[in-house]
């Protein structure tokens, strides 16, 4: 039943934002400290479980994967909502103090990424970039 | 008129189910008719989200964007954090845990090597504009990692408010300036594997600015940039007040 993977997902979602939530309040800080993180491994480890324990049938599975779906729509709907009008007016140092760093971090990107072991893609599966 | 209001503030979830949609149609027209699918549809979706954003706080003088407006209040519960962090772990389904494993410390390194370089990059900024006191330094160069790790940042270390507000605005920029430029310098930088979407979300770490930035580049990257960068905030608000506010402290004594 479609539900079930609605309920699945949610039960890591849950379970994974209170370890988060957890986390911080153990180190004393008042932020989630890799709460969706924790949520997504657990689905994957979860989904693997399911898998191979033949639970998972097709109305569950889209019970989950309608969510990853709506992900797209719902990121549109959460940039309609940042804070635009403080980002443009408040001058030019906010400015360049939210891009300067953003420049700096990219020019690492390839470094770090030639520091894991890189694989031949086609043992990633086969990779087609969306239109 | 004002019945009709009424009811599409009273329904704002569906009603922004339906805009949302709409936005997405006219995207994916634009994309293929006026860039032949050069720039993806969900880039220019996201793009336009920003646009409504921005006027829709210049029309109601409020914070949250066009959610500020009643017409569109359903955007507020879309767009919040709860349908976010809901939909970013179903995208895990289609993730591979053997790269997240292989990638693990890779990961680790970038989310402290971003943490710093951002900090650094704003207290740059910071002196350059005249700031010369730790607080202040701390509290903007927070802010350069994400507008949550600026207040908190300051609220522990005693920022004035000006400054607080600052670092609440240059994470902001941070987050908008990533969604708009992923996609485009994606291919320069080999953004194009799970790998180094791991290592984006671990330098970049905001997680709205690197999911929707990943979302617009390629879908497939998101599970990946999302698993690293929701461990920034909170490593942020660890180490800012702490061992980066003592070394501002050291570096420019009171």
């Amino acid at each position: 039943m479609t539900i079930y993977g609605v309920a699945i997902l949610a039960f890591c979602y849950v379970t994974g934002q209170l370890a988060g939530e957890l986390l911080g309040y153990l180190i004393g800080i008042d932020a989630n400290v890799g709460g969706v993180g924790f949520a997504m491994l657990l689905l994957i480890l979860l989904n693997d479980w399911l898998i191979k324990r033949d639970h998972l049938d097709k109305l569950t599975e889209g019970g989950i994967l309608f969510w990853s779906q709506m992900y797209i729509p719902i990121v549109v709907a959460m940039s309609a909502v940042q804070n635009v009008k403080v980002a443009v007016s408040s001058g030019f140092i906010a400015l360049l103090a939210g891009i300067v760093p953003v420049l700096l971090c990219l020019a690492t990107v390839p470094l770090l990424s030639r520091l894991s072991k890189p694989k031949p893609v086609d043992q990633d599966g086969d990779y087609y970039p969306i239109s | 008129m004002e019945i009709i209001i009424r009811f599409l503030e009273k329904n704002g979830l569906v009603v922004a189910f339906l805009l949302v949609g709409l936005i997405m149609y006219v995207s994916t027209i634009i994309s293929i008719r006026l860039t032949n699918r050069k720039i993806p549809a969900s880039a220019i979706a996201i793009l336009g989200g920003l646009v409504l954003a921005y006027f829709g706080g210049i029309y109601s003088g409020g914070e949250k964007g066009v959610a500020d407006l009643k017409l569109f209040s359903g955007f507020g519960i879309m767009g919040g954090s709860m349908f976010r962090d809901f939909a970013i772990v179903s995208t895990a389904m289609g993730a591979s845990f053997l790269v997240m494993k292989q990638t693990g410390w890779v990961g680790a390194l970038s989310l402290l090597i971003g943490i710093v370089l951002s900090f650094l990059g704003g207290v740059a900024v910071a002196l350059l504009w005249g700031y010369t006191d730790a607080v202040s330094l701390t509290t903007i160069g927070a802010g350069a990692c994400t507008y949550i790790v600026g207040p908190v940042t300051g609220a522990a270390i005693g920022a004035s408010s000006d400054v607080m507000a600052l670092s609440i605005a240059a994470g902001v920029v941070k987050a908008i300036f990533i969604t708009i430029a992923t996609p485009f310098i994606a291919p320069s930088i080999g953004l194009n594997n799970p790998h180094s979407a791991m290592v984006f979300g671990g330098l970049m770490g905001t997680t709205s600015g690197v999911s929707a930035g990943l979302a617009a580049t390629d879908p497939k990257l998101v599970p990946y940039g999302a698993l690293t960068a929701t461990f920034y905030t909170g490593l942020g608000c660890l180490i800012c007040p702490s061992v980066l506010y003592l070394l501002m402290h050291l570096i420019f004594p009171a």
